[in-house]
């Protein structure tokens, strides 16, 4: 019984650990954005603002008046919903024949995937950011676009593939005697099976697209299609030699809005799709 | 409701191996036919051949007297119960059950009447709007009927249905099913591992072994005129025992000693070498609570184990055999998917019986029901007598 | 389902395959053509792309100046002490923050295992540093960092308030290090928590009747049961951790000489146009990417079959 009650305690011990690990930063960056920028500048050590050195909303009303910043917002989700959307579409044909078909050169579909997964992305970012501006895509949505969807597809197969191996196979079969053709197999019993998988695939992805920073930086030179990471690093303020710490953090708080939004929205799905196939395929 | 005929069906693999190898049955229509044998052994290739869902290298395979085998499952108009249910998840009772008849646009009053008579044979009007999640195995089991039964289909395929079920219910829905073919009195095809089933079920059971039908018969023949060794041996329980047997003129020679056999069989067998005799449980008897016993027919035993049940008993006997006989006998269980024994003897006794463990008793032995195999081929050599 | 079952099932999708095996091969080659001319048209391409130009002395600004120089760009980047100090970091920081991971990653997924109330609450904000950009957490932990207007200094006792953590390699590092740690271990902690689920609960009863104590059963039961996810997990984190770009862009952008290789290499060609040289790096990089991938697989012999196979 003791140790019942100890091992009770180093649990709740646990949760408060996990739970300041993961938001105590986020609480951090929150009271970071309501400093004042005169406060920053002038020096604010501390956790939360000093007296007098409080904002209020100040600097969430700079960011959002920002030009340069609505623009990367809108660059970000506008690139990211097109990416997103595109792989999920080409992972799911992908997915459905990786799970479902035999034909040679699965194998190769896998390592491909395998393989992109791990590349280093910064090799590519020489010979893109020069085919790119051959081909006239650069510091584009599209020239955005392209790679996202290539470097999202492998977590999109994987997580699919995953969802669509625990559909039965007898579910089609059934189908198929009850009088079903294989469109209408597919239509009314796989795709309604597989929604969730689809739409967890979908969160991945779009996870994926809002994180990347190296095509972001390297891929653009205007703020015509750089997207907000991107954008948050270059946002220097007036005074290049001191950043407006304040107005990034505001920023910040504002890009990572959609992020936790999903999260809370979401969370059951994005674990499963997360851990799906990576601890027995 | 319709016939199904299958004549000379051959079922090849990419590797060549025949899975089903020339199989030819008829099931007439209303027959209720199961096809049973050990795992692999081709009985669920042959069913999913039936409906469609695998194609046929050679052979044809008529239904009602048209070749179906270009068709697609869909268009046999066959209704098939799966192993695992093939409930769909997303859907609720009602709308499982009326799924084909949406598939087939019938106009939804009639798919209403036709679901609810559908639910009311099965005794599940209570679930209509449940998910399949959320029943239990039995509930799902009846769906996955209720799915099948919903339409005029011209037969009913059933593939394992219960095995995912558990010793009690499987008991139950065995009757469920019986009631209900008999009922409908449509057309069945049934596939099964499970030796029990078989011969409660159906009306003549086909045994396979390696994609090679062994046998095509009514459950009494099966257990009384069993073709072969590996009929012989798959059916029954617990299973016949086999021991190597010799005859010369009208007596037997067993491990345990000489026996009188009728005429007709030693006929048929004497001077022919080392046999194989296979002997059901139910054929040894405890001679101390037999009425007249035939001396020339008992034998002394060591009991080693003995098994009460109530209204029987069980006692193993073991006994020592040649390496040959041994290998034989190990090769036979494991083709009927069973452990490979050690050279023993099963007797099922008179609940009467007061024989103990670890003690000697004289048990008679009733060779009038003896079956002897030729051991090379396997082949029955009494058959019919 | 019961064995014997389970068994019989199997010849069916051999059936399959062998009958329908030409028609399911060429729908499955349609459905597969567009994603891998996709991932081919980003990697292979450019990458081979890249092996060409790495060939030339090739400078953006003045691009008719292009010569074919062969090997001497890889000399180059290979005699340079610039080069060799990058990777060392790179490697440096890959298992210092892949080992911290593990460590707290694997506590983390103990806790979440047992918790019985608040799963919710624990696994949304687990996802939250895994959900946040990277970029934004690296401002976080710089500001957090800062001698101006952080926290850090004067939440650690006895510190000098005025101390710039930026302003020395090591500790430099040592707040890289924290932001790369704090935004990646709680998905390391997903992984091992799924891994952890697959350890049968009967097989640590067995264990406890068996006498063994807590710290027993951690070794020799829950452990060498969840080697597969540990040693995916570890693979997958050690590649991304050599990769690490980002935080090092934001924190310090390569001062007091944190460069990673990535960054070396992202500095050649889009801060200073070298595509020749860039591409070498880009070359090498990928390769060194290989050498760390090949390495942990040998070493720990990790089986790819049993890892997020498709």
């Amino acid at each position: 019984m003791r140790n019942d009650t100890l091992s009770r305690i180093g649990t709740a011990v646990g949760l408060i650990l996990i739970l300041v690990w993961c938001l105590l930063p986020v609480a951090w960056i929150i009271s970071l954005s309501f400093k004042s920028q005169e406060a920053v500048t002038n020096g604010s050590p501390g956790f939360f603002p000093s007296s007098g050195g409080g904002a209020g909303w100040q600097n969430y009303v700079d960011v959002v008046k920002d030009d340069q910043f609505r623009q990367a917002i809108f660059n970000s989700i506008g690139i990211c919903l097109i990416a997103t959307l595109l792989s999920v579409v080409i992972a799911t044909l992908t997915a459905y024949a990786v799970a479902r078909l035999e034909f040679k050169g699965k194998k190769f579909v896998l390592t491909t995937a395998l393989v992109i997964a791990m590349f280093p992305v910064v090799s590519l970012v020489g010979p893109l950011f020069d085919m790119w501006r051959t081909l006239g895509i650069y510091d584009t949505w599209i020239g955005l676009i392209i790679p996202y969807m290539s470097f999202t597809l492998p977590l999109a197969i994987w997580t699919l593939s995953a969802f669509f191996r625990e559909i039965p196979w007898e579910m089609e079969q059934a189908a198929q005697v009850d009088g079903a053709t294989a469109w209408q197999a597919f239509r009314r019993v796989i795709v309604p099976l597989a929604a969730p998988g689809v739409f967890t695939a979908a969160i991945l992805t779009f996870f994926f697209a809002w994180n990347d920073f190296v095509f972001g930086i390297s891929l653009t030179s205007t703020e015509r299609a750089r997207p907000i990471p991107a954008a948050l690093s270059f946002f220097v303020g007036d005074d290049p030699f001191n950043r407006p710490a304040s107005l990034l953090a505001a920023g910040a708080v504002v890009a990572t809005v959609p992020i936790v939004l999903l999260v809370l929205f979401f969370q059951r799905k994005i674990v499963a799709g997360l851990t799906a196939g990576a601890v027995k395929g | 409701m319709a016939a199904i005929e299958m004549k000379n069906i051959v079922k090849k693999y990419g590797d060549g191996y025949p899975a089903v190898n020339d199989v030819s049955i008829d099931v007439a229509d209303g027959e209720f036919v199961i096809l049973v044998g050990p795992s692999g052994c081709g009985k669920s290739t042959l069913l999913r051949m039936i409906v469609g869902l695998e194609d046929i290298t050679s052979g044809d395979m008529l239904i009602d007297g048209e070749r179906v085998n270009d068709l697609a499952p869909r268009d046999r108009n066959l209704s098939m119960v799966f192993q695992n249910y093939a409930l769909y998840p997303h859907l609720t009772v009602y709308e499982n059950i009326a799924f084909p008849l949406r598939l087939a646009k019938l106009d939804s009053k009639e798919i209403d009447e036709k679901v609810r008579e559908a639910s009311r044979t099965l005794d599940l009007d209570e679930h209509l709007d449940r998910k399949p999640a959320n029943l239990s195995g039995g509930q799902r089991q009846r769906v996955a009927m209720g799915r099948a039964i919903v339409r005029d289909a011209k037969a009913f395929l059933f593939d394992e249905p219960l095995s995912n079920l558990d010793a009690k219910l499987r008991g139950q829905m065995r009757t469920e099913i019986s009631r209900l073919q008999k009922r409908l009195g449509i057309t069945t095809v049934y596939v099964t591992h499970d030796q029990t089933e078989a011969m409660t079920l159906g009306d003549r059971v086909a045994v396979m072994k390696k994609g090679v039908l062994q046998q095509l018969a009514s459950p009494r023949e099966l257990y009384e005129q069993p073709a072969n060794l590996f009929v012989a041996g798959f059916i029954g329980s617990p299973p016949m025992n086999f021991l190597p047997a010799t005859v010369e003129g009208d007596q037997i020679t067993l491990p345990f000693g000489t026996f009188p056999l009728p005429a007709d069989k030693a006929e048929r067998t004497a001077g022919k070498g080392l046999l194989m005799a296979g002997i059901r449980p139910e054929h040894f008897e405890d001679a101390a609570v037999q009425a007249d016993v035939d001396e020339a027919r008992t034998f002394d035993a060591h009991i080693d184990v003995r098994e009460w049940l109530g209204d029987q008993q069980y006692a193993y006997v073991p006994y020592d055999a040649e390496p040959e006989v041994q290998d034989q006998l190990r090769e036979l269980a494991r083709e009927a998917d069973s452990d490979s024994l050690r050279t023993q003897l099963v007797v099922s006794l008179d609940s009467a019986s007061q024989v103990r463990e670890d003690d000697e008793a004289k048990l008679s032995i009733d060779t009038d029901k003896i079956h002897i195999f030729d051991p090379s081929t396997g082949e029955n050599l009494t058959v019919g007598l | 389902m019961t064995t014997t079952a389970e068994t019989a099932t199997k010849p069916r999708r051999e059936a399959r395959t062998s009958d329908k095996s030409r028609a399911e091969n060429r729908l499955a080659i349609k459905l597969v053509a567009p994603a891998i001319a996709l991932m081919l048209l980003v990697t292979a391409f450019p990458m081979l792309r890249a092996l060409y130009l790495s060939m030339f002395d090739y400078t953006l600004t003045a691009p008719d100046d292009r010569t074919f120089v062969g090997f001497q760009n890889y000399l180059t980047a290979l005699s340079d002490q610039l080069f060799w100090r990058d990777t060392a970091n790179t490697v440096f920081i890959m298992v210092v923050t892949v080992f911290f991971e593990l460590v707290i990653g694997f506590a983390f997924a103990m806790v979440m295992h047992k918790l019985i109330f608040a799963r919710g609450l624990v696994r949304t904000s687990i996802l939250i540093p895994y959900g946040i950009i990277t970029v934004v957490s690296g401002f976080a932990w710089q500001f957090a960092f800062s001698n101006t207007n952080g926290f850090v200094n004067s939440w650690i006792p006895f510190m000098n308030p005025d101390f710039n953590w930026f302003g020395d390699y090591w500790s430099a590092m040592a707040a890289i290090m924290v932001s790369e740690i704090w935004k990646t271990t709680p998905f390391m902690a997903l992984l091992l928590l799924a891994g952890l689920a697959q350890v049968p609960e009967d097989m640590l009863e067995a264990a406890k009747v068996d006498g063994a104590t807590w710290w027993q059963r951690l070794w020799r039961v829950i452990l060498p049961n969840m080697r597969a996810a540990i040693m995916v997990a570890v693979l997958f984190r050690a590649l991304d951790a050599y990769r690490i770009f980002d935080n090092i862009f934001v924190m310090t952008n390569g001062a007091q000489g944190t460069e990673s290789i990535s960054f070396l290499t992202y500095r050649q060609v889009i801060e200073q146009f070298q595509l020749g040289i860039g591409s070498a790096l880009s070359v090498l990089l990928f390769l060194s990417v290989l050498v760390v991938a090949f390495g942990i697989v040998k070493l720990f012999r990790v089986d790819l079959s049993a890892a997020r196979q498709g």
